[in-house]
């Protein structure tokens, strides 16, 4: 029975959570915004039944091949230092997970983003809106290439800026495998005082952080930065009884 | 000297030793680490709006209905700048997912999930009502979609499930509703009859907050 309930013969998978030290929390203090948010009641447990193993199938209509290249847009080519940002998306037992729809999103290279509510006084760039699409392939891989974001104020206190980052969204097979995340650079000297960054227990810090990749990097043209993301995997499936007797 | 004379252990609290031999092989079970959850900030309408993004069920189909609600903070204002995503099964109780262990359905018209904005002051998710899906012990569950909350100020999304207010006899009979406190934490997975579908706001903190369920 370990990984499974039956549904009247049906065997369904149970996806296992990070244990709870590990997991980033809902609410944060020194991240101002989660104060009215942030749920204050403890969530009540939900096995995992049909509902929650299964998940949409976001095919490959929704993303264009163009989608993986962010640095081109509206006829020009976007201003700032070129990336090439590139992973595997993995489940927790190290399956690669193939077709999953990644999407991404993030500021320019001045720290901006394209939306009417960031008027902070850094230049918006008519040739990046910030957006960025891809599924994995076939071995879980994904990648596309971009422009470096820059760090930005943002009012949680005085001085505070975030860190460079990508916002990722991705889908897995299933309700519970959803992950909304993101992507910092090594080394960023403003990770000491950034909640949302340190809101993430210790431990697992340095799972948020991409390494430079020197064997992508492109001669001439982009730096390149890798990063795999893992969703959780389904407890691991039993063996199955062996009744011959041969125990050897 | 006697090679098989080994002297005893000397006493001592036990030291494991460190290491293993390299075989290859691994002596328990590959386990990653999975990637933290982050807040989607006040910028999701970047990378998370679709056109059609609001439409689990298409335009015409036979049965649709709208599900319309509000996301309150704690202070009890309207959350401009969530997203609700909802995900659920067809009138047969079938999920089109490869992942179900019965064969992908396939409804007309049904794809089984939304993407909704509160940029209005509300979201909306056009859908068809589900049917009854097992309940892994035997039983049936009464009509539910799983619903997904992200927003700023949400570090991790928080995870909720909409039942309809016209399946009382299957909601007495559901099992997960049933594991609920009382009566008042059922009343906020409730949705209610409108015009022309159903209502659900989620409360994220007060009186009223909704019942969020860890996954």
């Amino acid at each position: 029975m370990t990984g499974t309930t039956s549904a009247g013969g049906l065997h369904v998978p149970r996806y296992l959570r990070e244990p709870e030290a590990l997991r980033t929390p809902v609410g944060f203090p020194e991240y101002r915004s989660t104060g009215l948010r942030a749920p204050l009641r403890t969530p009540v447990d939900l096995p995992h039944r049909l509902t929650e193993v299964t998940g949409p199938v976001l095919g490959e209509d929704r993303v264009r091949p163009e989608d993986a290249d962010l640095t081109f847009r509206s006829g020009g080519e976007a201003i700032g230092q070129r990336i090439l940002v590139h992973g595997r998306v993995l489940d927790s037992n190290g399956r690669p997970v193939p077709g999953a729809l990644v999407e991404v999103w993030q500021a320019n290279a001045a720290g901006r983003y394209r939306h009417v509510v960031d008027n902070w006084p850094a230049p918006l760039d008519p040739h990046f809106d910030g957006l960025g699409r891809v599924v994995t392939d076939s071995l879980g891989r994904y990648e596309f290439m971009t422009i470096k974001p820059g760090a930005y104020p943002w009012g949680n206190h005085h001085n505070a800026w975030r860190p460079a980052h990508i916002h990722f969204s991705l889908f897995g097979r299933a309700f519970t495998q959803r992950l909304v995340t993101q992507m910092y650079f090594p080394d960023d000297p403003l990770f000491g005082q950034d909640p949302i960054f340190n809101a993430i227990p210790a431990a697992a810090r340095h799972r948020a952080i991409s390494r430079y990749s020197l064997e992508r990097t492109q001669d001439n043209w982009a730096l390149a930065f890798e990063w795999d993301i893992v969703l959780r995997g389904a407890d691991q499936t039993p063996f199955e009884t062996d009744d011959d007797g041969d125990v050897a | 000297m006697n090679p098989l004379d080994v002297p005893p252990d000397p006493p001592g609290p036990f030291q494991p030793r460190t290491g293993q031999r390299g075989t290859g092989f691994l002596t328990g079970p590959l386990r990653l680490g999975t990637t933290p959850s982050a807040t989607v900030g006040p910028y999701l309408a970047i990378g998370l709006t679709w056109p059609d993004g609001e439409w689990a069920a298409a335009e015409g189909t036979e049965g649709g209905v709208w599900i319309r609600g509000r996301v309150f903070d704690g202070a009890g204002d309207v959350v401009p700048d969530a997203m609700v995503e909802t995900w659920q099964a067809d009138p047969d109780g079938g999920f089109p997912s490869p992942e179900d262990p019965r064969g992908p359905s396939s409804y007309p018209g049904f794809r089984g999930y939304a993407r909704a904005q509160t940029l209005s002051g509300e979201f909306a998710v056009h859908t068809i009502k589900p049917g009854r899906v097992p309940d892994g012990d035997g039983g049936l569950q009464a009509p539910h979609v799983d619903v997904s909350v992200f927003a700023r100020g949400l570090l991790d999304r928080v995870v909720t499930r909409i039942y309809f207010a016209d399946e009382a006899e299957a909601n007495a009979d559901d099992v997960v509703l049933r594991a609920l406190p009382d009566d008042a934490a059922r009343q906020t997975l409730i949705a209610t009859p409108t015009v022309d579908g159903y209502r659900f706001d989620i409360h994220l903190q007060g009186e009223r907050e909704t019942v969020f369920f860890a996954v």
